[in-house]
């Protein structure tokens, strides 16, 4: 896994050093103080300024699809295709075997999104008393943050939160609360951005273009993804991270100096090359905070808490390579008529599903619907809620899928996902599928 | 995307009428209405769109007009305190006749900002801001000589308001409400809130520093559209359960309560203030689209109704939105006379007012007195029109099966 995971990194790093060779662009330059001093004026507005650089010479340095090639083509070279009959006949894209959990271990672990446990995103429908179970549901809720009790919210929060109590719950989990030092360092990233120029701040802008400011939704926090982005990608306390990921940061070299471990400097600053799409895991984070400070602190601990484990490649149970054969192995086990039937027409269903998996949902659902998904995440500290949530969409639309013929047409029956009911979805995968 | 025509058409039972043929429904224009309304006769069951002088609340000086009066009435019959529930509209003056109020309200406020309107545009058209009455001194100059030349009409009304200098702010950007009230009559009043509608961002980031730059200030969208930033994917609107749910988790469920109380406070009051001037023609109904802007202590401000609300689509959802919306409104009108004239609920629409306030729940007594209105209504919350319209048509044919 790691040495798969170390040739990706080459290869990331190979495109972006080649894309600033080819646009004659620095990798990081120091801006001129007049320069300094426009940016800190449009400091709350840069969505409203054209970049310096024409943005479409750029591409962002790679998109989900390609990331999924490389792990369709991980092959274990200890494993041998012998006798082992569970796996040769596993007919997805990924060729790993990993250790996945089947539906009875998962109905142990999310025990608390049983049919017989209230549900926020369930029971909280226009059609249920609130005397049931919301209003219960609240008080607790309440009570667990006057008591700043963090993993009694943790535990609280598997049922889902109140949409009032999400932010500081979120905060809770988290462990983020605004010090003085943190608004403090904060504001030292900021003059990071100010005084450097960097040429992943050109990838952020076109990436917060072409994905956030076209959502119906989140065009409207635009400016506060590149306040938090810009900052992310100079916050080297994100190197802490490496610790316990299979990824490692990548390198570069003061010019001239190619080689020489002495001048070698992490590229960019917080080791993290922001990928198509990457500034949808900040916008939904939007719609619960606005301090830039607070909402800054509250994505870099997602980040490395969770979705750090959506773009690199590691054994972990949370990692992508898990939830993606988790996925495979769910469809197949519990819907095999659909999964054979897609695969015959050359619609591996992984296909579709991994981008939603990579990004956690986040664009695809509606955003009610996604932060009650988050919270789960959150509360079971654990991802693989994104590859049951993957199989039980398909399972919703077994109907329609057994009837398309191409992959094309599989892509539009999933195209649009944004009236789904995440709880119901889940629940009925999970506890109410006759298996 | 036409949502009229296409709902029209796809009504069962409905015909188009070309030409001179006789018609049971018209969706006219007010300028048609203007021409022939009053030499039309119309049988008993035939409906049209307007109200013949629906002038009296859409134009910003007979509204204003009406408002100050029936805020003077309720003053005088029910005190100060109710008096103020009429104050949702900032402090307003026509122009001309008013200038010299105006003049002595602006030099008690020095150094506020003023917006001035013209009275009978729309789309953002002839509106500027301004805090000098320098600027508005040139600008009287400039309307009369040049409207004297392009039109045979006398120089255009406008009005002068107090410009609401701290919007609520999404994003850093300005924002309207767009609310759909559809009127049945209005002796007695009966009016239907629909719980969709949206909210209108301004592309730019709000500040006080440009009142010359409109795109910051005015959000209509057709404005909004020849912005240099605006990109066409985007449409710029939020619908507004995403507002509703958006500033609940901001600011709590109370906060959010008591500010949509308020604006049906706006709906019902400035339907009242009217009440007496509209006649009252049982073949008219009016669709209006009210525009709400909400301030940063979360207060509601009426900025203007609109008797023609635009209902071309900017968007597949705001087709869909739209055409909800116009369907709904057919089922309300009921030219088939499936309903019983006693439903609280069709489709999207809740009824809001029914010659008194009507309450949520199904029989209990009608909330009595002048507190701000505790109203059956939903703006903003969850729109299941589709079950609720199954549901409903069943039941009445079911009604109609069983003998009396």
């Amino acid at each position: 896994m790691r040495k798969a995971q170390g040739s990706w990194e080459r290869r990331i790093l190979k495109s972006l050093n080649s894309m600033c060779t080819e646009l004659s662009i620095p990798l990081a330059r120091k801006r001129p103080v007049g320069e300094q001093k426009e940016l800190l004026n449009k400091w709350n507005e840069m969505g409203t300024d054209e970049p310096v650089l024409d943005l479409s010479l750029f591409r962002p340095v790679y998109a989900p699809k390609d990331f999924l090639e490389v792990l369709i083509n991980l092959r274990n070279p200890n494993y041998e295709n012998g006798d082992s009959h569970s796996f040769r006949t596993h007919l997805g894209l990924i060729q790993v075997p990993l250790k996945v959990k089947d539906i009875p271990e998962l109905k142990e672990f999310f025990v608390e999104l049983g049919l017989t446990a209230g549900q926020l995103g369930v029971d909280d429908s226009t059609q249920v008393p609130p005397e049931l179970f919301e209003n219960e549901h609240v008080r607790i809720g309440q009570k667990v943050l006057s008591e700043q009790d963090s993993a009694a919210a943790q535990q609280y929060i598997r049922q889902g939160s109140p949409t009032a109590l999400r932010a500081e719950l979120w905060a809770l989990i988290l462990n983020i609360s605004s010090q003085p030092e943190d608004i403090l360092y904060y504001e030292q990233l900021k003059t990071n951005v100010i005084q450097h120029d960097l040429l992943v701040d050109s990838l952020i802008y076109k990436d917060v273009k072409l994905t956030a400011s076209n959502d119906d939704y989140y065009f409207v926090f635009e400016d506060y993804l590149y306040q938090v982005l810009l900052c992310f990608s100079r916050d080297t306390s994100v190197l802490g991270h490496f610790a316990y990921s299979s990824a490692s940061p990548p390198k570069s070299y003061i010019r001239g100096k190619l080689g020489l471990e002495e001048y070698a400097v992490f590229y960019p600053p917080n080791g993290v090359i922001p990928f198509h799409g990457f500034s949808m895991y900040v916008a939904p984070l939007c719609f619960l905070y606005h301090e830039p400070s607070k909402l800054y602190q509250i994505f870099r601990e997602m980040y490395v808490r969770f979705f750090f484990r959506l773009h690199s490649i590691s054994s972990h149970p949370s990692g992508i390579v898990s939830l993606c054969l988790l996925f495979e192995t769910l469809l197949q086990t519990y819907l095999p008529q659909l999964f054979y039937h897609l695969r015959e027409i050359g619609a591996q269903p992984l296909r579709i599903s991994f981008k939603w998996m990579v990004r956690a949902f986040s664009g695809y659902l509606a955003t009610d619907q996604l932060l009650l998904l988050w919270d789960r995440i959150l509360g079971y500290n654990s991802l693989e809620i994104l590859a049951v949530l993957a199989a039980a969409v398909f399972a919703f639309r077994a109907v329609n899928l057994m009837e398309v013929t191409s992959l094309a047409a599989a892509e539009a029956v999933l195209a649009d996902l944004s009236t789904l009911k995440v709880m119901p979805l889940l629940q009925i995968f999970l506890f109410a599928t006759v298996t | 995307m036409n949502t009229l025509m296409d709902v029209l058409h796809h009504r069962p039972g409905w015909v188009e009428v070309k030409d001179e043929g006789e018609w049971d429904f018209y969706w006219c224009d007010v300028s048609w209405l203007r021409e022939n309304f009053d030499h039309t006769y119309m049988d008993e069951h035939v409906r049209i769109s307007h109200f013949r002088n629906h002038y009296e609340l859409t134009r910003k000086n007979y509204m204003v007009k009406n408002l100050k009066r029936f805020r003077k009435q309720l003053e005088r019959e029910a005190g100060k305190l109710e008096a103020a529930k009429c104050d949702f509209f900032p402090k307003t003056f026509e122009m001309p006749c008013e200038y010299h109020l105006f003049v002595e309200e602006f030099r008690k406020n020095p150094g506020i900002t003023w917006i001035m309107k013209p009275v009978a545009r729309s789309q953002g058209k002839g509106i500027f801001l301004f805090r000098r009455l320098k600027d508005i001194m040139d600008w009287k100059k400039d309307t009369r000589s040049s409207d004297d030349q392009k039109d045979d009409i006398p120089v255009e009304s406008y009005v002068a308001q107090r410009y609401i200098e701290n919007p609520y702010l999404i994003g850093g950007r300005k924002f309207d409400l767009r609310v759909y009230v559809l009127v049945m009559s209005y002796m007695p009043l009966r009016a239907w809130l629909y719980r969709d509608g949206f909210a209108r961002f301004s592309n730019t980031r709000f500040t006080l520093n440009s009142i010359d730059d409109q795109y910051v200030h005015l959000t209509n969208v057709a404005v909004q559209k020849t912005s240099p930033d605006y990109h066409p994917k985007k449409g710029c609107k939020w619908m507004l359960q995403r507002f509703r749910q958006y500033l609940a988790s901001k600011h709590g469920p109370e906060a959010v309560e008591t500010l949509f109380s308020d604006m049906d406070n706006i709906f019902i009051r400035s339907l009242q203030s009217v009440q007496k001037v509209i006649i009252s023609d049982k073949h008219c109904f009016e669709l209006y689209g009210y525009d709400i802007l909400i301030d940063q202590d979360l207060k509601p401000w009426l900025l203007e109704v609109n008797a023609s609300p635009s209902l071309t689509a900017s968007s597949q959802e705001d087709y869909e939105l739209k055409t909800s919306l116009l369907e709904d409104t057919l089922h309300v009108v009921d030219m088939e006379a499936r309903l019983t004239g006693r439903e609280k609920r069709v489709g999207g629409f809740d009824l809001m007012w029914n010659d008194g306030p009507v309450s949520r729940e199904d029989g209990a007594h009608d909330l009595s007195g002048m507190g701000n209105f505790v109203t059956n209504t939903h703006l903003g919350c969850v729109n299941d029109r589709k079950k609720q319209l199954r549901q409903l048509f069943r039941s009445l044919q079911g009604q109609k099966k069983t003998p009396n």
